[in-house]
């Protein structure tokens, strides 16, 4: 039985080793350079003593960046990716909780390094992965490997200001990794486009499919998501079939007319997720690729990327919504209302996952984890863990899972999950702010943070800046004379969305 | 061009708009940021900015982007 994510890799060296694996359009690694450099990197962190360990890798998007993951992975090491695109206060947050020896940089990111309070040490990609397998060493760690055992942590937003890490290991990889690839059909000739960040879980879905069957992933620049027409042409130049990208990401490129200019001539396999798709831009996709499977996805990072999915494969009215469909084979899902029973026939409750497809937890954190990921209420014989998403959700009269909304003020923006507690938080680290509330225009998609205190809006958005990802910035910040409260004294949000003019749109719908 | 120059200015306070004619060469503009433009843009010029119109030249300063408005007003 397969108890390790590489052994995808051992096996399709084995039998491609010259293909190219991993590319961003220029530099490429092939199957046998991932392993030969995973080995090195490995070894390395070996000779260091390093294991069962945490690893920050500190990297541009690159192909040497998941050989580096795969590589703290061969040092029976789990890897935490970070990236230049983080504020470095937060960053500073996310190594203060992993408290890791080894942190992996490349000749960009050094500088921006030395900035960080970190005690290990911080060493060169390049560098390191010139050391020579210690192939003893590294099959005597393979043979200790436990499935159960961490490969990476990755960190979310945490409503309180500080970052969650949610580790995942062997094991639940390796059954995400199965299911989704039979539900998209992955194989050989898959030649996958990757818009992700490597330092979420959502690029689980091209790395490791990508070692199974011998495919081959592009990392497409970044700068290519802000000009539709290059990216199509991005992806007809090479041959790009399948991509599995965030609904904004998608509908940036239907929304401005791309395809009157250009038309994707190889997509076969569409995936998306994380966002509601406007059923008119779905249309425009559907209509320029009447071949292509589309499949929408839904899944928190705790439940390791994917736990639902749904082919559509009827047409939908303006006012529908393409549903979350149902759970991956090996995973269930489990609808709790208030009396933590099952929801009856289109009754509102919680998305509860139950399965393999569970992650640990959040590292260095019981008692955050110990809050979400609990026993299961409708079993009282044995320990059995289930985590609660936070999500609302119903079936439909055709037995399909619908996403709701929200319990809390969690909110998907741009392809990105936040707490708006998050971002209210940095803003009130600020002096001069005395008292913030953000809420979510979820029909424009604009965050917009309210406040009182002495600082104007200008010193407010450069002082956020510091602190928060680009995609939490607050897209409209406004002083107000007074905060709304609510009768008990908390800050009243439907007062906040009905000054944004929000609530009478909704209404009027 | 003020009215343009706000719209900028709010989503990017630290950035000198009448100078900068590297908005996407360095990277300054994200597509965060491009998306909202656009947005913007549509609503308060009353214009339709396509695809085929959002290249590096057009949004690489505050001036290419106001003459890229100017011409689709004249088209309409």
């Amino acid at each position: 039985m397969q108890n390790h994510v590489l052994d995808y890799l051992e096996h399709i060296v084995t039998q491609k080793p010259e293909k190219t694996a991993f590319t961003n359009g220029t530099e490429a690694l092939t199957f046998a350079q991932v392993r030969q450099q995973s080995r090195a990197v490995g070894t390395f962190l070996h000779d260091r003593g390093v294991y069962h360990e945490p690893v920050v890798v500190f990297m541009n998007k690159h192909p040497k960046e998941i050989a580096a993951f795969f590589g703290v992975i061969t040092g029976g090491d789990f890897y935490v990716p970070i990236d230049e695109e983080m504020p470095v206060s937060r960053i500073q947050l996310i190594l203060d909780n992993v408290q890791a020896r080894i942190l992996i940089c490349d000749g960009l990111t050094r500088e921006i390094a030395k900035k960080f309070a970190f005690d290990g040490e911080t060493v060169l990609y390049d560098d390191i992965c010139r050391t020579s397998a210690d192939e003893e060493a590294l099959a005597d760690i393979r043979r200790r490997a436990i499935d159960t055992d961490p490969i990476y942590i990755v960190f979310t937003s945490g409503s309180t200001g500080v970052p969650k890490g949610v580790a995942a290991c062997h094991r639940s990889v390796i059954d995400y990794i199965e299911q989704l690839s039979a539900v998209l059909e992955f194989d050989e000739d898959t030649v996958f486009g990757n818009q992700t960040p490597l330092y979420f879980d959502a690029c689980l879905k091209e790395l490791y499919p990508t070692l199974k069957y011998g495919a081959t992933t592009y990392l497409i620049p970044r700068e290519l998501f802000m000009l539709p027409v290059k990216l199509v042409e991005y992806l007809n130049e090479h041959g790009i079939n399948t991509i599995c990208w965030v609904v904004s990401a998608l509908t940036m490129i239907s929304a401005f007319g791309t395809f009157q200019t250009v038309t994707p001539r190889y997509l076969r396999t569409v995936a998306f997720g994380s966002e509601v798709f406007p059923v008119k831009q779905f249309a425009m996709w559907r209509a320029v690729l009447p071949q292509a499977k589309f499949v929408n996805l839904y899944g928190p990072t705790e439940g390791t990327g994917m736990c639902c999915y749904y082919k559509v494969e009827r047409d939908f009215g303006p006012e529908e919504a393409i549903p979350i469909g149902g759970p991956f084979p090996n995973t269930e899902i489990l609808l709790l209302n208030d009396q933590n029973r099952r929801a009856g026939q289109g009754e509102t409750g919680e998305i509860c996952i139950r399965g393999t497809s569970l992650t640990l937890g959040y590292y260095n954190n019981f008692e955050k984890t110990h809050e979400v990921f609990v026993q299961n209420p409708l079993n009282t014989a044995y320990p059995e863990l289930i985590y609660r998403t936070g999500d609302l959700g119903r079936y439909n009269e055709r037995g399909e899972l619908m996403f709701v909304s929200r319990k809390d003020y969690q909110i998907k923006h741009m392809g990105h999950r936040i707490e708006l507690g998050e971002i209210e938080v940095s803003a009130n680290m600020e002096e001069g702010v005395r008292l913030s509330g953000c809420i979510y225009d979820d029909i424009k998609g604009k965050i917009l943070l309210y406040y009182v205190g002495t600082v104007c809006e200008r010193e407010l958005a450069a002082a956020l800046r510091e602190r928060l990802p680009r995609y939490m910035i607050p897209n409209r910040l406004v002083r107000l004379e007074q905060m709304p409260l609510t009768a008990n004294g908390k800050i009243d949000r439907v007062a906040l969305k009905r000054l944004a003019g929000t609530f009478q749109a909704r209404s009027a719908q | 061009m003020e009215e343009l120059l706000e719209i900028l200015s709010d989503l990017h306070p630290e950035v000198d708009f009448e100078t900068c004619d590297t908005l996407i060469d360095d990277k300054i503009l994200d597509s965060f940021d491009i998306v909202s433009i656009i947005a913007e843009i549509n609503d308060r010029f009353d214009v339709t900015v396509t695809a085929d119109k959002i290249t590096p030249q057009n949004f690489n300063s505050a001036e290419a982007l106001y003459t890229l408005i100017q011409e689709l007003e004249d088209e309409d």
